[in-house]
């Protein structure tokens, strides 16, 4: 099973759990089974197209999964996917 | 609420103090409780936006994922973030606001000027998805490090 890291502003969407565990292939895989078994992240993970949210980072271990193969990433049973929502932002003007 | 003792709250504001005239980044670990947010220790972070380090920031979310993992060894948890405004009120800008995606977490903000660190605000993201999503104003309890 591969665990995935729930971030603090989610949990609330996944039973207040801080990891979930899926069986999964790939990283689109596990995404898909963490909405499966909570349908109330697939709104704050993807857009209505379907989509991973342009601030929603997903890792592989230490690896930002766009500098791999993307959701196409295959998994192990030992690795964990953390999903890590962007901080950014500043005085702007 | 956010509850921060006095050596961490003073260590985030010299943070921002330092990298004047930059803005600075970190993050607050510690634990949610209910509204409330209790603040453990903190974990100063490297700004990426070096185009434009006056008044962006931006926290590489590798470090975030080291700092979290860290965090979780300790039982703590990412209860929020910190950064500077350089010569610019501590209040929240439309580019915070729109940057801001942890839910329930807080986002602090201390003015800097002319290399001081001034007033340190805090807000709470709050709301239920990007749609509706707003920085509230929060109060600060700071408290004496226990001994």
């Amino acid at each position: 099973m591969t665990k995935i890291h729930i971030p603090t502003p989610l949990r609330q969407y996944a039973g207040k759990q801080l990891t979930v565990e899926v069986q999964a292939g790939t990283v689109a895989e596990a995404l898909s089974g963490l909405v499966s078994k909570h349908p109330d992240l697939r709104r704050h993970l993807y857009t209505e197209d379907g989509r991973l949210r342009s601030f929603v980072n997903v890792y592989l271990n230490d690896e930002d999964v766009r500098y791999l193969q993307k959701e196409a990433t295959a998994i192990k049973d030992s690795d964990t996917i953390s999903i890590v929502p962007s901080i950014a932002g500043g005085r702007g003007n | 609420m956010l509850k921060i003792e006095r050596k961490d709250y003073e260590a985030l504001r010299q943070h921002g103090g330092e990298t004047y005239p930059h803005e600075c980044c970190g993050v607050l670990l510690g634990e949610m409780n209910g509204e409330n947010r209790r603040v453990t220790s903190i974990a100063r972070c490297s700004n990426t936006r070096t185009d434009s380090p006056r008044n962006r920031y931006h926290i590489d979310p590798r470090e975030l994922v080291r700092i979290q993992r860290e965090g979780r060894e300790r039982g703590e948890d990412i209860v929020g973030f910190y950064h500077s405004h350089p010569d610019h009120p501590a209040r929240w800008s439309a580019t915070d606001l729109a940057e801001a995606h942890w839910f329930g977490c807080s986002y602090v903000i201390t003015s800097v000027e002319k290399g001081k660190a001034a007033i340190t605000n805090s807000f709470e993201l709050a709301g239920s998805d990007e749609g509706d999503k707003k920085l509230l104003d929060e109060t600060i309890e700071v408290t004496q490090t226990e001994t």
